[in-house]
C-alpha cells in the first residue's frame, strides 16, 4: 500500500504494529496535505477552471454573460492585433531565451577557467544583480537608457553611429527588439552563472585529453561542454522561455505594449482586454491559449534535456 | 589545468565587459538621479551641482516608510505560512507516501509552469465578490496558493530522500506523526526550508501583476507594485523617477549583498529543481 519500499520489520508482531500505524498515519497524512491543497485549489485550480469557462462566454464582468462557444478563440485568430501578441511572444523568445542561453554558453566556457578566486566570486554577485531586483525596476531603468537622451544613444554617438540613434522604445520597428534587450540584461547573468556552476562539475581530464588530441576550442565546446551541460541548458531554456512567453512586468513598465501594438504580448493584452476594455471572455480565451502555449513549448524542452538523466 | 596567457586575458576581459554591461545601467540612473528635478540630462553625465536632495524628495513623495511597512507585512504574511503548509504537504507526499501521493504530486507539478496572467481575471472577480479587493489580503492569499506547486515540489524533493528508518524508530517509540514531523523532520529540513524562504521572500517583494490588478492603493502594495505606481506619477520627471527607483531598490540591494551566497545558491537550486 503505502510504504512498500521501506525495509520490512523483522518480527510479525512488530510488522502488524507498524501496519496499523501506517494505516492510521495515512489518514493523518492527508490532514498534512490539506492546508496546501486547499490554498492551491481555491486560488489556482478554481481560477484555472473559471478562466476556461469564461473563455466560452461574451461577458463584461458585470451583466449576464452569453454563451458563444468557440467564437472568442476564432476572434483571436482573426484579429491581427490579438494573434500578433503570440507572434511577438515568440520574437521575445529569441531575445529572452536563445541569445542569453547561447551567449551564456560561449561566455561561461571562455571565463570558466579564469573565473576562480576573487574575480570569479565578484563576477557571480554582479552578474546576479538583475535577477534579484524587481522586473519593474529593470523596465524603468532601461526605459531611461533606451530613451532619446539615454545612455545607449550616447554610446552610439560616441562610436560614430549617431545616425541610427532614436527613441528605441517608441519606434514601431525597433521597440520589440529593444524590449528584448532588457530581457538579455536580466537573464544573461543568470544563464552564465548557472552554466558556469554546471561546468565546474565537468571532469577537467576530459578537456586535458581533448587538448592532447589537438582539439580546437570550438570542437571542445561542441563535443564536451554542450553535451555535458544538457541539464543546465534545459533549465536555462525552461526558465527563459517562460519568462518570454509570460512576460508582463518589463513590457508593461517599458512600453505598455506600444507604440500601437508593436510590443503587445499575451500578458499585456489579457490585462488590457479584461481590465480596460471589459472583454472578459475574449481575455480569458487568450489566457487559455497562453497557458497551453507555455506547456506545449516547455514539454519538449524538458523531454530533450532530461531524457538521459532520468 | 594549464591555461594559455592569451586565453586567460581574453577570459578576464570578457568577464569585465559583461560586468560593465550589468553595472552601467545602475550607474546611469544613479548619476541621472543627481540632476535637478524636472530636467532631462544625458544618460551618463555628472551634474554641475549634484542634487542629493532628490533622494529626500523621492523618499517623501513615495512615502517610503509606508511602502516598506506594507511590503514587509505582505512578506511576513505570505512566507511563514507558505513554508509551514508546504513543508507539511511535502512531508506527507515524500516521506509518509500517503495513498494517492503520486496523484497529488502530479496535481501540484501541473501548476509549476502556470503563467500568472493566465488566472488573474477570475482571481480579481472572486476577490471583488469576497470583498477583499484593494486590501493586502488580496495579494497575500492568492500568492500563497500560487507558491504551492513550487514549494510542495521543493519540500517533497527533500523528504523523498530522507531514509524511512528515522521515522520507523521514532514510531516504535510511540511518537505521534506530528511529533515526528515537528521534532525530527523539520529540524533536519532546515536548509531546504531556508532556501525556499529566501526564494519566496524575493518573489513576494518583487511581485507586480497581483499588486497592479488587485490593489489600487500603493501603500497597500508590494515594493514592485509601489514602484509601478511611482513610475505612473513621475514618468516625466526623470531625475526624481531615478531617485525613487534607487530608493526602492536599496533594501533589496542591501539584503542581497549581505546574504549573496545564500541568495544565489537558492536561486540556482530553485531553477534547477523547478
Amino acid at each position: 500500500m503505502t510504504s512498500d519500499n521501506r525495509p520490512v520489520a523483522p518480527t510479525l508482531s512488530r510488522r502488524n504494529f507498524l501496519h496499523r500505524m501506517v494505516r492510521r498515519e495515512s489518514a493523518i497524512g492527508w490532514l498534512f496535505v490539506l492546508p496546501a491543497l486547499v490554498m492551491y485549489a481555491v486560488f489556482v485550480l478554481q481560477p484555472l477552471v473559471l478562466t476556461v469557462k469564461y473563455s466560452f462566454y461574451k461577458w463584461n464582468g458585470v451583466s449576464p454573460a452569453t454563451w458563444v462557444g468557440l467564437k472568442n478563440y476564432v476572434t483571436i485568430f482573426q484579429v491581427p492585433d490579438l494573434i500578433g501578441t503570440i507572434y511577438n511572444a515568440f520574437w521575445l523568445v529569441v531575445w529572452f531565451s536563445f541569445i542569453p542561453v547561447g551567449l551564456g554558453l560561449v561566455v561561461s566556457s571562455v571565463i570558466h577557467r579564469v573565473a576562480t578566486g576573487r574575480l570569479g566570486a565578484i563576477a557571480r554577485t554582479v552578474l546576479f544583480l538583475p535577477q534579484v531586483i524587481p522586473l519593474v525596476a529593470a523596465g524603468i531603468i532601461w526605459g531611461w537608457l533606451l530613451a532619446l537622451p539615454g545612455l545607449i544613444n550616447q554610446l552610439l554617438k560616441a562610436v560614430g553611429l549617431g545616425a541610427i540613434t532614436r527613441a528605441w522604445l517608441g519606434d514601431f520597428q525597433w521597440a520589440l527588439s529593444a524590449v528584448g534587450m532588457i530581457g538579455i540584461w536580466v537573464l544573461l547573468g543568470f544563464c552564465t552563472v548557472l552554466l558556469l556552476t554546471g561546468m565546474t562539475k565537468i571532469d577537467p581530464a576530459l578537456y586535458e585529453s581533448a587538448r592532447l588530441d589537438g582539439a580546437s576550442w570550438f570542437r571542445e565546446f561542441l563535443a564536451i561542454t554542450v553535451p555535458l551541460l544538457r541539464n543546465e541548458i534545459g533549465v536555462c531554456l525552461t526558465v527563459t522561455v517562460i519568462a518570454a512567453l509570460a512576460a508582463f512586468d518589463i513590457v508593461y513598465v517599458a512600453t505598455a505594449g506600444g507604440p500601437g501594438n508593436a510590443t503587445s504580448v499575451p500578458g499585456i493584452q489579457i490585462y488590457v482586454l479584461a481590465f480596460a476594455q471589459r472583454a472578459v471572455g475574449l481575455a480569458s480565451a487568450l489566457a487559455v491559449m497562453l497557458m497551453i502555449l507555455v506547456v506545449v513549448v516547455i514539454i519538449p524542452i524538458q523531454w530533450l534535456s532530461r531524457e538521459e538523466t532520468r | 589545468m594549464r591555461v594559455a596567457r592569451g586565453e586567460l586575458w581574453a577570459g578576464r576581459l570578457l568577464l569585465l565587459a559583461l560586468m560593465a554591461f550589468t553595472i552601467l545601467p545602475f550607474i546611469s540612473i544613479f548619476v541621472t538621479a543627481l540632476h535637478p528635478s524636472g530636467t532631462v540630462p544625458n544618460g551618463l553625465e555628472w551634474p554641475a551641482v549634484p542634487q542629493w536632495g532628490n533622494f529626500a524628495e523621492a523618499f517623501k513623495v513615495a512615502d517610503m516608510p509606508a511602502l516598506l511597512l506594507s511590503s514587509t507585512f505582505i512578506v511576513l504574511a505570505v512566507v511563514p505560512l507558505s513554508l509551514v503548509i508546504s513543508t507539511m504537504a511535502g512531508f506527507a507526499i515524500g516521506l509518509l507516501r500517503i495513498p494517492g501521493a503520486r496523484w497529488l504530486l502530479f496535481l501540484f507539478v501541473f501548476g509549476l509552469t502556470l503563467p500568472f496572467p493566465g488566472i488573474i481575471i477570475p482571481i480579481y472577480l472572486l476577490e471583488r465578490a469576497a470583498g477583499i479587493y484593494n486590501t493586502r489580503l488580496a495579494i497575500v492569499l492568492p500568492l500563497i496558493g500560487l507558491y504551492m506547486p513550487f514549494a510542495v515540489f521543493w519540500m517533497r524533493a527533500h523528504f523523498v530522500n530522507m531514509p524511512g528508518e528515522i521515522s520507523d524508530a521514532a514510531r516504535v517509540d510511540g511518537a505521534s506523526t506530528w511529533d515526528m514531523f515537528w521534532s525530527i523532520h523539520v529540524p533536519l529540513a532546515r536548509a531546504p526550508i531556508a532556501s525556499l524562504g529566501i526564494l519566496m521572500s524575493i518573489w513576494t517583494w518583487n511581485q507586480f501583476l497581483l499588486a497592479l490588478v488587485l490593489v489600487e492603493d500603493p501603500t497597500q502594495r508590494t515594493m514592485a507594485g509601489a514602484l509601478g505606481a511611482f513610475q505612473g506619477h513621475y514618468a516625466t520627471d526623470i531625475p526624481l523617477l531615478c531617485a525613487g527607483t534607487i530608493l526602492i531598490l536599496v533594501p533589496t540591494l542591501v539584503l542581497f549583498i549581505l546574504f549573496q551566497r545564500q541568495i544565489i545558491t537558492a536561486l540556482l537550486q530553485g531553477s534547477v529543481k523547478g
